[in-house]
């Protein structure tokens, strides 16, 4: 198995300036982090707010330098800081963000949106160009007549499958998530999951898959990264993770998950029931 | 006696392509002390047939109903100045987003002392005091200190207990909350949701807890209502619900959840309507 991304000691830092009477700070908001992701594999990172989740995969997505660390990507070192990356590198990592609506320009055609890519970084033709389009827009379950509408005709749930069908569009290797069904409703979720795990594979994808929530963690990882004020406090597989929690973290998050578990609610509605009578009483 | 009893509420916006209705004949029953869910996806109608309730849609809404009694009293016939006397006071409601829920521009100490000096006709002092004591009893840490904060010195998970500070300072009978974790951590959640369940035991209040989230609704909820496209599709207490829901798409929201996925595939809603034949 090749590994496809691996990162080594990752740490972010970013500065705040300073004002007239306050000096200026240097917040680490990743503080070294080591991961690798297999071919075809999925790495899953959780955490709440502020634990460094969607800085780490803006730098696994070379968008924002690491501040140290080496970052490798099919075996190459990469540091977009020295040097631009090539066409090569950027097709093969792709990303995509949580929210359809903001990450879709709306002045811009659907078919646009996809061919760009394509425009900027490969010599293909335009006919060439529209026919990969149309063909991807099949590929995520929307239609070839899609390729001339614009964003708005279209529904969340649809529009995050246009911002897949985007990234999807050089064959990268690949494709960091980053929160990408958040925002959707249950049983769209649903849907663009099951959609994921198909392209998956399909293209022998490896996906960095960046999550709050524990039950799509738990349906779509391999691997499993819990991130906790910019440290990766546990590692391991999805089994380990979640049937042997070892970090206290993990288990309070574990803890703070409602679940929909019969017995559970059959064991609240009696402690309710107890207590009213009780007050009663 | 029903704290809240709705039939028929109705539900619609004037737009460019004419009336579209939000909410389509929806019934609701709330008795004194008991925790209610309204589940859906977005565009079921869940927070806007609460906000027809609070009076607080926009001019193009028009909302009828047959019946809308809080209490006994029919909100429907009585004056403006009757109904304001109700809504803040004995109906008071909570929003998804904290902190855009408070005013950046004033402080919270003052945004609490404002309601208990309006709806409770407090003296300032005595305003005063009172306010420290509710941030108190929701959990604030230094309380008197807090007041003086502004909404954007504080967390998110403060901003809602401070939203549930002013929500519960009238001591209402009946607070609505609409999505009041959905911005917020899953381990905020929890505390919220446990102050929320708290504060409805140890007031008596009934509580309307509008939401998505079906996890949510497991650990809260007695009674639950499922509304899809502007109807009830199903109503039930939360344990019937959960081990024998009846109606197709309360069936497919739980079977997609990502937790109980058996083998590789998701089922999704359109499975269950092909099944249903709908």
């Amino acid at each position: 198995m090749s590994i496809v991304v691996e990162g080594k000691g990752l740490t972010q830092d970013y500065h705040v300036a300073g004002g007239l009477f306050r000096p200026s700070k240097t917040v680490r908001a990743v503080k070294g982090v080591d991961f690798a992701v297999e071919r075809g594999k999925t790495l899953a990172i959780v955490g709440e707010s502020g634990s460094g989740k969607s800085t780490l995969a803006r730098i696994v997505a070379l968008i924002d330098r690491q501040s140290g660390g080496t970052l490798r990507i099919e075996g190459e070192d990469v540091d977009i800081g020295t040097g631009k990356p090539t066409r090569a590198l950027r097709s093969k990592v792709q990303m995509v963000f949580q929210n359809p609506y903001g990450s879709l320009n709306p002045r811009q055609k659907v078919g646009e949106a996809l061919t760009e890519p394509l425009l900027l970084n490969s010599d293909l033709d335009g006919p060439t160009r529209r026919e990969k389009a149309e063909a991807m827009l099949e590929k995520v379950g929307l239609q070839r007549a899609h390729f001339n509408r614009y964003p708005h005709m279209f529904s969340g749930g649809q529009r995050q499958r246009i911002a897949i069908a985007r990234a999807l569009m050089l064959n990268p290797a690949l494709l960091v998530l980053d929160e990408a069904v958040s925002a959707l409703d249950l049983s769209v979720q649903a849907q663009v999951l099951n959609l994921l795990a198909d392209l998956q594979e399909e293209f022998n994808l490896t996906y960095v898959f960046i999550s709050h929530d524990l039950s799509v963690v738990r349906y779509i990882a391999d691997e499993v990264m819990v991130m906790n004020k910019g440290e990766a406090v546990e590692q391991g597989s999805r089994d380990a993770v979640f049937t042997d929690p070892q970090h206290p973290y993990t288990r309070q998050l574990f803890a703070a998950t409602p679940i929909t578990d019969i017995e559970a609610i059959r064991a609240r509605v009696a402690r309710r029931k107890a207590a009213r009578a009780a007050a009663l009483a | 006696m029903a704290l809240l009893k709705i039939r028929n509420l109705t539900v619609s916006f004037a737009t460019s392509t004419g009336p579209f209705k939000a909410v389509d004949g929806i019934d609701v029953d709330i008795e004194p002390s008991e925790v209610l869910a309204i589940v859906g996806e977005s565009g079921s109608g869940k927070s806007v047939s609460m906000l027809a309730v609070m009076g607080l849609l926009p001019d193009t809404a028009t909302v009828t109903a047959d019946v809308m009694e809080f209490d006994g009293r029919d909100m429907l016939s009585m004056s403006g100045a009757e109904r304001r006397r109700i809504i803040g006071r004995e109906i008071t409601m909570i929003f998804q987003e904290p902190i855009a829920s408070l005013n950046p521009s004033f402080t919270v100490g003052f945004q609490i002392e404002e309601v208990l000096r309006i709806n409770a006709g407090m003296s300032k002092a005595a305003a005063r005091a009172r306010a420290i004591e509710l941030f108190d009893a929701v959990g604030i840490p230094e309380p008197a200190e807090k007041m003086r904060s502004y909404p954007h010195q504080l967390s998110g998970g403060q901003c809602q207990r401070v939203m549930i500070a002013i929500a519960i300072a009238t001591n209402p009978r009946l607070l609505i909350a609409d999505e009041p974790t959905t911005a917020l951590d899953v381990t905020i959640q929890k505390q919220i949701l446990d102050l929320l369940l708290d504060l409805q035991e140890t007031h008596g209040m009934g509580l309307i807890l509008i939401t998505h989230d079906m996890g949510v609704v497991a650990e809260t909820a007695d009674r639950v209502v499922v509304q899809f496209k502007g109807q009830k599709m199903e109503e039930a207490d939360v344990l019937s619900l959960f081990e024998a829901p009846q109606h197709p798409y309360t069936r497919a929201l739980l079977s997609a959840l990502p937790e109980l996925a058996t083998g590789d595939r998701l089922p999704t809603v359109s499975d269950y309507f092909a099944e249903a034949g709908q």
